[in-house]
């Protein structure tokens, strides 16, 4: 039998705010263990939460971009546990009540299509600290830097049909997280987390099969193949008449395979109730509103303006703005270098390459636009050739130096000179009498030939569309 | 003239005058604790240095008497609020050696008005309890009976207050743990609306339900000592911005023509017969002062009882999982793991009234109980608070007895916790509904226990309660008397 596998995907994505959500604690990561905390993100007798309107604010923001309807009242409630961690005992998070419910998230599907994935709610919470274990002693510390900083929790409903599609879906999250700043998105770093629920059906039917939770995948990488992982198990169990067990599964990625963790036995009741020390988080439409005004343009949007306003064909407009950083790396040369299409070109072909081989991120890039832009103009006015140029971007993509400067260095400015190009073409015709003989009989393929042979004389400096002219001229001549 | 047994505006009029010193003032409290409160164990710990200090700067004039109406007497905090440097063990061992590193909003308030602080006093553990006997610590006594309890949970307060150990003093309530306790040992206590005064600083027993509010010798040291401490804090996200009267203005004005409601069912079988009768000679004495009297109804006060404990435990069972052996308090020695190492902790920490509470508090919330306990206490809580709303078309304010019993013996219910929570019956629907309402002596019984007056106001009404209980208070002199007890001295 075929089956195909449903997957809803929950999304924790740390909110880039100042301060922490109650408290106003610092939310930089990477302090000394408890350097970021106060009375009240220690959970000390007596302190009260005070909720931080920025991340109100920008659960919002994510909440209009995901077509989301915004409660007009939410409330925080306390999950309940204990861990060493989690300095209160329970984390304010919020459960009957949440912000935004009911939007969904266009995505591009496996075959191609673009697919709808509809998101079920989106909530604010607070993150937990961090355990330190001992590796000689059998200690454990506890760091609570990251107590209280806001989380904003992004849960799908299960409409996730394959692996692929989930890594589509998470980056198209992390992107639109992304283009609203209120998020870096760093699964590695852990300020994005992704928790996946899976199960299988028979291909084609409506219904739902058990459910494994699958915890612990912290990068794109490994939530695709811990889907894939469970995936496989689910099947081979179906298929040997096993039962599912409903059961929270870790991936464990030096391994590539899901372990059990808790049954449903075990699952936590985590008592949810209405947090008393919060009072009820009211939005109104002029609040709405005024978040919607400072929206910044989506992928969608940008995506369209780029085909209208800069005349790219929809594959260009698609990829550029596939992440906010590379549309801006677009935008930013746009101003040094007005060809949209030639600067788009480039963008899509060497310099994606490069990054992809030195497997950096766009951020990382040490070409700047500006450097970028640079190099085109040099091309564009016929300095050097395109094939020089690639050359050059290569030499600034490793050693990060300017074009014009690695040019000067090599001398690599190309030769239009008409006179000099005529007498490397003299040369040529003269050194090759066979094989203009031949041309001349009709072995048109053997301009290229002859193009080469000038281009070896001048080191690859002459101006090839010259090349091209000087030796047509001369060959039929 | 004994220091000791004046009201805190009185003191602070000597001290202004400079009839009296304030370090003299100081040391004439912590002599009379020394001697007096080894029977009564009102105080958890005392702060006889730094409060002589803090007095030497008003005799040297780094300080003015002017701060306040309340700048320079000493008194003493409930050891359930925080204060910076000092320890707070919430009457708890699990608490034992936690020193606070921060002020709560009310002693923050307190310093600047000018208040020296002279020690912490005992309570219940966590303050869940109605007698004071569930302190780790400490038993306190009634100054007005050694044998009896103060009340609770703000036992040690009150004992403080009616003994002459203090000027004045905050408790805390979450279901009467002021009034009561006040009323057991005559004196004045204030529970003021909820949301009035800060939480801030405050160790959450019940979160929807905790007040801090003064315990005093009378009505006028009872408004002094609210409007230093009222007012919104935007610390406390259920504190409320709303303007903060002078209450002392308030006072003078008489009661002619308001209408005190009387609830039927606050006049209930099982109501010692004594009570009763203080009680409804005080409504003839404010009939006399010309109010009316007027027979009201609050049909859900039986559901009061059930609801509270209900909800006060589902929020104490959270509010008490911080205490877990990880970041300060007891810990366990020698545990296995770390979830033994919690069930140690906890097990050895907190005291069983606590450790009931915590058990029918997480039962209660647990998944397939919430909608038929939690839910169904808060309706009945939405209920209880419209019976009020109700009344108060009808009245301008309710008076009924506090408890339906005087101070009991030491030991006497400690057994039989169901006993204990009834006789909450007529200070936990105010504290449901969030209203003020204040203790205020009324009488005495046979044996020279006191009986308290409670009267209850509209939300943010404590200008009407405090009127009230001053002209009610001027009329009578139950407030003057004192307790004698034993020790190194007498009270007057």
């Amino acid at each position: 039998m075929e089956f195909e596998p449903v997957i809803g995907l929950e999304i924790h994505a740390q909110l880039k705010t100042e301060s922490k959500i109650f408290c106003g604690c610092s939310t930089k990561f990477g302090g000394s263990p408890n350097t970021h905390t106060c009375p009240i993100c220690l959970g000390m007798p007596g302190v009260l939460p005070v909720l931080n309107r920025k991340v109100v604010e920008y659960t919002i923001r994510m909440a209009l971009a995901t077509h989301c309807t915004i409660a007009p009242v939410c409330r925080f409630a306390r999950k309940n546990y204990f861990y060493p961690d989690l300095p209160k005992g329970y984390q304010i998070s919020q459960y009957e009540l949440p912000l935004a419910t009911g939007g969904w998230m266009e995505i591009e599907g496996t075959n191609g299509a673009s697919r709808r994935i509809r998101i079920h709610r989106i909530h604010m919470e607070e993150d937990a600290g961090k355990l330190i274990h001992d590796d000689y002693k059998p200690f454990s510390y506890v760091d609570l830097n990251r107590t209280g900083v806001p989380l904003i929790e992004i849960v799908s409903e299960p409409d996730i049909g394959s692996p692929e599609e989930a890594a589509s879906y998470l980056r198209a999250i992390r992107e639109v997280l992304r283009y609203l700043d209120i998020c870096d998105g760093n699964m590695e770093e852990g300020s994005m987390r992704c928790d996946a629920n899976i199960s299988l059906r028979p291909a084609g039917t409506g219904g739902l099969g058990t459910k494994v939770e699958l915890k612990n995948m912290n990068s794109f990488k490994n939530v695709q193949k811990g889907l894939e992982f469970e995936i496989r198990r689910q099947k081979v169990m179906i298929e040997r008449a096993e039962p599912i067990v409903q059961e929270t599964r870790l991936w464990d990625a030096g391994r590539n395979v899901t372990v059990s963790m808790r049954g449903k036995e075990e699952a936590n009741d985590y008592r949810y109730f209405p947090d008393p020390d919060l009072a009820p988080v009211e939005v109104d439409q002029a609040w709405i509103g005024q978040v919607r005004s400072e929206l910044p343009e989506l992928p969608e949007a940008k995506r369209e303006r780029f085909v209208t306003d800069y005349e790219l064909p929809v594959y260009d407009a698609q990829v550029l703005t596939s992440s906010k950083a590379l549309a801006l790396y677009f935008e930013a040369g746009l101003k040094e270098f007005a060809r949209p299409k030639l600067l788009s070109n480039w963008i899509m072909s060497e310099l994606m390459r490069a990054l992809n081989k030195s497997e950096r991120e766009i951020e990382a890039c040490p070409v700047s636009p500006r450097d970028l832009a640079e190099l085109l103009r040099l091309l564009d006015s016929g300095i050097i050739s395109g094939k020089i140029a690639k050359a050059v971007f290569d030499e600034m993509f490793s050693s990060g130096k300017s074009a014009q400067s690695i040019v000067d260095e090599k001398g690599l400015v190309q030769v239009s000179d008409q006179s000099e190009i005529e007498s490397a073409v003299d040369q040529v015709m003269s050194e090759n009498p066979k094989e203009v003989s031949e041309f001349k009989a009709g072995k048109d393929k053997l301009i290229g030939f002859f193009v080469g042979q000038v281009m070896r004389k001048t080191k690859g400096k002459a101006n090839p569309q010259i090349v091209n002219d000087i030796l047509k001229k001369k060959l039929n001549g | 003239m004994d220091i000791h047994s004046l009201p805190m505006h009185r003191i602070h009029d000597l001290l202004e005058s400079r009839q009296i010193g304030a370090v003299e003032t100081v040391l004439a409290f912590l002599e009379r604790i020394s001697s007096i409160d080894p029977e009564v164990n009102a105080y958890l710990a005392t702060f006889g240095e730094k409060a002589t200090e803090e007095a030497k700067l008003f005799d040297s004039g780094a300080r003015q008497f002017s701060a306040s109406p309340i700048a320079g007497t000493p008194i003493a905090i409930k050891d359930v609020i925080c204060m910076r440097g000092t320890s707070t063990t919430c009457g708890s061992r699990i608490l034992q050696g936690f020193v606070s590193p921060y002020d709560a909003t009310v002693t923050e308030k307190l310093r600047r008005a000018g208040s020296i602080f002279l020690g912490k006093t005992n309570l219940d553990e966590f303050a869940m309890g109605s007698s004071t006997e569930n302190s780790a610590y400490l038993k306190t006594r009634n100054p007005w009976d050694i044998g009896r309890v103060p009340g609770g949970s703000s036992g040690g307060s009150a004992a403080a207050v009616a003994a002459g150990l203090c000027a004045g003093a905050l408790g805390t309530d979450t279901g009467g743990s002021i009034r009561q306790p006040s009323s057991f040992c005559g004196v004045v206590g204030l529970k003021p609306t909820y949301g009035r005064v800060s939480r801030f600083g405050l160790v959450a027993f019940a979160s929807s339900l905790d007040q801090i509010g003064p315990i005093t010798r009378d009505v006028e040291d009872a408004a002094l000592l609210l409007q230093a401490i009222a007012g919104y804090d935007p610390a406390d996200s259920t504190s409320v911005d709303l303007p903060v009267p002078d209450y002392r203005a308030g006072l003078k004005q008489p009661i002619e023509g308001l209408r005190l409601g009387i609830p039927r069912q606050y006049f209930i079988e099982g109501t010692h017969p004594e009570v009763e009768k203080a009680v409804r000679e005080a409504i003839a004495t404010c009939k006399n002062l010309g109010a009316t009297i007027v027979d009201i109804s609050l049909p859900h006060t039986e559901y009061g009882i059930a609801a509270y404990y209900i909800i006060a435990p589902a929020e104490a069972s959270s509010n008490l999982a911080r205490y877990d052996g990880v970041k300060y308090g007891h810990r366990a020695q020698n545990s296995a793991d770390l979830m033994d190492m919690y069930r140690k902790s906890r097990s050895e920490g907190f005291g069983s009234e606590v450790k009931r509470r915590i058990m029918l508090g997480t039962y209660v919330l647990s998944a397939g109980y919430y909608e038929a306990y939690y839910k169904k206490a808060s309706q009945v809580r939405t209920l209880i608070g419209r019976d009020f709303l109700e009344a108060f078309e009808k009245c301008d304010a309710i008076v009924a007895p506090v408890s339906p019993i005087p101070a009991f013996r030491l030991g006497e219910k400690s057994e039989d916790p169901l006993q204990m929570y009834l006789s909450d019956v007529f200070t936990l629907p105010a504290s449901l509904a969030g209203i003020p309402g204040i203790s205020v002596p009324c009488g005495f019984t046979s044996e020279n226990l006191p009986i308290g007056l409670q009267i209850l106001g509209p939300h943010f009404r404590e200008d009407l309660v405090l009127r009230i209980a001053n002209q009610f208070e001027q009329a009578t002199d139950f407030h003057l008397k004192n307790p004698e007890v034993k020790g190194g001295g007498k009270c007057k």
